[in-house]
C-alpha cells in the first residue's frame, strides 16, 4: 500500500502544529468559537450532541496493521475505548477532549494518517472498493487512481471552498461495491474497445435530502486525462453551483437544473481548454504511485480445498468469504454487526485484534467498508479456519455479510446533533427480532439501511428496506421505503405510507419481509421481488 | 422554565448552567434562567467556561428539571444505547 514521501509526511506534520497553536489560541481565549469552528473543521473536529467527535479519514478505506493499532490506541487513550467506522470508510472517535485534539493528531502522523479534509465544503476522503487489488472480478486494482486523487484533491487550493461537501468513488469493476453512482462524482475503469485503459464519468449523484443517481456524462476517458477530467467537473461546479442556498448548493442540483447534456457541454469546454494550458496529467506519478500497490508474496502453492466440517464455520465461509484472484485464497469479511450490537462500533480490544489478524494472515491490510464492516484482503484459505476462530472468540465472526442483519445504521439522535430520531434502537430491535441465522439466510440479501435524519449518512434511500428517522411533534417517527440500491443495479427507495413508531418499525420490517417470502419466486431477492411485484402488496400488509 | 446548556470548552462535556457561575453535567442541578438567559450565556462564552451555549425551553419534574425535547433529553441522559456512557439513565426519551 501507499507510503508517504517527504512532501506528503511534510504537510501531514505541518497541519499538525499548526492546529495545535490554532488549539491554544482558542483555550486561551485568542480566538472565539466563531473563528476557531472553521479551523476545527478543516481538522475534522466537530462539535457533537455529548462531546467534541474527530473523523479521521482512512484513503479509500485502505490501512495497515500499525494503523489500525494507532485506531485502538487513540480509542483507548484519548476516547472511552472504542471507534466507531463509518459509511465513508473512514472512523469517528465520540469523545474527544479539544485539548487532546493536537495529540491525536500528532500520534496519527506518525503512522502516515489524519484528520484533513474529513469536514468542510472540499473534497472528502476518495472512497472506493474495499476488494480492491483482491477480487476476482476486477479489471485493474483502483487504488492507484484513488491514491493519485487523493493527492491531486489534498489542499487542491482551487477546491477548499466550493459550494459544498465533494465526495468522489473509483471502482475497477461490473459489481458495485462502494455505491458509486451515489457520489458526486463516481468512476469507474474500463478499457475501451482497443483494450486501453479509461474511465467512465458519472456525475451528480448523492443521497441526503435529495437524492440523485448520477447521470453517465462520459464513457470514457482515457486514462492519463482522468485527472484533468476530474478538474474540469470540479471547475464548472465551482463556477455555477449555488452558494445562496446549501440545501441546493451539491452538485447534483446543478447538473439537475441545468441538464446532464448541458453540464457536459460545459464540462468538455473546460476539459479542451485545460488541455491548452500545457499542464501535463502526472502520468510519472502515477506509475510512482502504482508501484505501493503490487501483488504480495502469494504462496503459489496455496490449495484451494477447505475442510468445511465444523458447520459453523462454513456457514461463515459461506457467507463472509468472497472469491479471491488469487488461487488458494479468500478475501475474509469482518462483520461489526452482532446481534445487538452497535452497526460499525468495535472496542480498542477489538480493533488490536484485528490488526494483529491482518499482520498474521493478510500480509499486514485491511480495509474499511462503505457497510461499517473490516476486510481482510488477502487470506490463505488454510488459515480461514483459525482466523476464524479468533474472531469467533473475540465476538467479531457474526456470519450476516449482506443479510439483513448486516445493517448500516447512522449514529442517529444518540450522537449526532443534526439528527431527528435514534437509528441504533432501532437497528439493534430489527437484529434481535431476526437474531436466528438460519431464518436471515432464508431471506437471502437483504440490504437493510437507517438513517436518523434527512441527511442519508445511514443511506436510507439506497436500502432494499430503507428507514428513516423523523421528528414528528417531539416525538421520534420511523418512515419505511422500499427497493433502493447503492449496487451496479442502483435505485432509489420509494416511502410506503405513514411512518411508524419505535416498536412499529420492527413490526413494519418484519411484514415486509413475509411479504418477500411469500411472494417471491426462485432466485429472486427481496429487491428483485419488490421490483417485480411493485409496492401495492407491501402496501396491503402494512397498512390494510 | 429556561434552561441554559452547552459544552465544556476543554472536554466537550455537556453541562447545564446551576447559578452564578457554576457549570454541572447533571440536569438535575440546572438553574432556571428566567428571562436572562442571553445575558448569563454571554458573559459566561466570554469567561470560556462554557462553548456552543443556548437557552433550552424545560419543565419542573419530579425527577427535577427536564428539557421538553428529546434531543436535550438525549443530551441530559448521554448515549441510550450505551448506559455504561451514561450520565443519567432515569431520564425518560421514548414517548415525551
Amino acid at each position: 500500500m501507499y507510503e508517504y514521501d517527504q512532501y506528503d509526511q511534510a504537510m501531514v506534520d505541518a497541519r499538525v502544529e499548526e492546529f495545535r497553536d490554532q488549539t491554544r489560541r482558542r483555550l486561551a481565549g485568542e480566538l472565539t468559537e466563531d473563528q476557531f469552528k472553521p479551523l476545527r473543521l478543516m481538522n475534522g473536529l466537530y462539535l457533537q450532541l455529548h462531546a467534541y467527535m474527530l473523523r479521521v479519514a482512512i484513503p479509500y478505506g485502505t490501512l495497515n496493521s500499525e494503523q489500525m493499532k494507532m485506531l485502538g490506541h487513540i480509542a483507548r487513550k484519548y476516547d472511552r475505548g472504542y471507534g466507531h467506522f463509518t459509511t465513508r470508510q473512514n472512523i469517528q472517535y465520540n469523545w474527544i477532549k479539544l485539548e487532546d485534539a493536537p495529540d491525536i493528531l500528532a500520534d496519527l502522523a506518525t503512522v502516515e494518517m489524519h484528520a484533513i479534509q474529513t469536514s468542510g465544503n472540499c473534497i472528502r476522503n476518495i472512497s472506493s472498493d474495499q476488494f480492491a487489488g483482491a477480487a476476482a472480478d476486477e479489471l485493474t486494482d483502483p487504488r492507484p487512481w484513488a491514491e493519485l486523487l487523493r493527492q491531486w484533491s489534498s489542499f487542491h487550493p482551487e477546491f477548499s471552498y466550493l459550494p459544498r461537501k465533494f465526495k468522489i468513488a473509483v471502482i475497477a469493476s461490473d459489481e458495485d461495491r462502494a455505491a458509486m453512482r451515489l457520489h458526486d462524482i463516481g468512476i469507474q475503469l474500463v478499457r475501451n474497445d482497443a483494450g486501453e485503459l479509461g474511465a467512465k464519468f458519472f456525475v451528480g449523484g448523492g443521497m441526503g435530502r435529495t437524492p440523485m443517481i448520477g447521470p453517465e456524462i462520459r464513457d470514457f476517458v482515457p486514462a492519463d486525462e482522468l485527472i484533468h477530467y476530474a478538474e474540469a467537473c470540479l471547475r464548472v461546479y465551482n463556477r455555477y453551483g449555488r452558494r445562496d442556498n446549501k440545501y441546493k448548493a451539491r452538485i447534483k442540483i446543478l447538473v439537475h437544473e441545468l441538464g446532464a447534456e448541458e453540464y457536459t457541454r460545459q464540462v468538455e469546454e473546460e476539459f479542451a481548454h485545460m488541455k491548452t494550458l500545457g499542464l501535463n496529467p502526472p502520468v510519472a506519478e502515477l506509475a510512482r504511485i502504482t508501484e505501493f500497490f503490487q501483488d504480495p508474496a502469494y504462496d503459489s502453492r496455496a490449495r484451494d480445498e477447505l475442510d468445511l466440517t465444523d458447520p459453523d464455520f462454513r456457514i461463515w465461509v459461506e457467507q463472509n468469504t468472497h472469491p479471491h484472484k488469487q488461487t488458494g485464497y479468500a478475501i475474509a469479511n469482518i462483520s461489526l454487526k452482532p446481534t445487538g450490537g452497535i452497526p460499525g462500533d468495535a472496542s480498542a480490544d477489538q480493533i488490536d485484534l484485528m490488526a494483529d489478524l491482518a499482520k498474521e494472515y493478510s500480509f499486514d491490510e485491511l480495509r474499511v467498508t462503505h457497510a461499517q464492516n473490516i476486510v481482510l484482503p488477502h487470506v490463505k484459505k488454510s488459515d480461514l479456519y483459525a482466523l476464524w476462530q479468533k474472531l469467533d472468540e473475540a465476538g467479531l465472526a457474526p456470519p450476516n455479510l449482506d443479510l439483513i442483519s448486516d445493517m448500516i445504521a447512522c449514529p442517529g439522535l444518540d450522537y449526532c446533533s443534526l439528527a431527528n430520531a435514534r437509528s441504533i434502537p432501532v437497528a439493534q430491535k430489527i437484529g434481535e427480532r431476526f437474531a436466528d441465522i438460519g431464518r436471515q439466510k432464508e431471506l437471502g440479501e437483504l440490504k437493510l439501511k437507517i438513517s436518523g435524519c434527512i441527511n442519508a449518512c445511514g443511506h436510507h434511500h439506497a436500502g432494499h428496506i430503507g428507514i428513516l428517522g423523523v421528528d414528528r411533534k417531539g416525538v421520534e417517527n420511523y418512515q419505511l421505503s422500499l427497493g433502493g440500491s447503492g449496487a451496479e443495479d442502483v435505485s432509489l427507495a420509494k416511502i410506503t405510507g405513514p411512518g411508524f413508531d419505535e416498536d412499529g418499525i420492527v413490526d413494519a420490517v418484519e411484514k415486509v419481509t413475509d411479504v418477500y417470502l411469500r411472494d417471491r419466486t426462485n432466485g429472486e431477492r427481496f429487491v428483485d421481488t419488490y421490483r417485480r411485484i411493485g409496492m401495492a402488496p407491501f402496501k396491503e400488509a402494512l397498512y390494510d | 422554565m429556561n434552561l441554559l446548556t452547552g459544552n465544556d470548552l476543554k472536554t466537550g462535556d455537556v453541562i447545564w448552567w446551576a447559578g452564578g457561575q457554576n457549570w454541572s453535567l447533571h440536569v438535575a442541578d440546572a438553574q432556571d434562567a428566567g428571562d436572562e438567559g442571553e445575558a448569563i450565556l454571554a458573559r459566561e462564552e466570554k469567561a470560556r467556561r462554557v462553548n456552543a451555549s443556548y437557552i433550552v425551553a424545560a419543565e419542573m419534574t419530579d425527577k427535577g428539571p427536564m428539557p421538553l425535547h428529546i434531543k436535550e433529553r438525549v443530551r441530559a441522559s448521554g448515549p441510550t444505547v450505551r448506559s455504561d456512557l451514561a450520565i443519567n439513565t432515569d431520564i425518560p426519551i421514548v414517548g415525551v
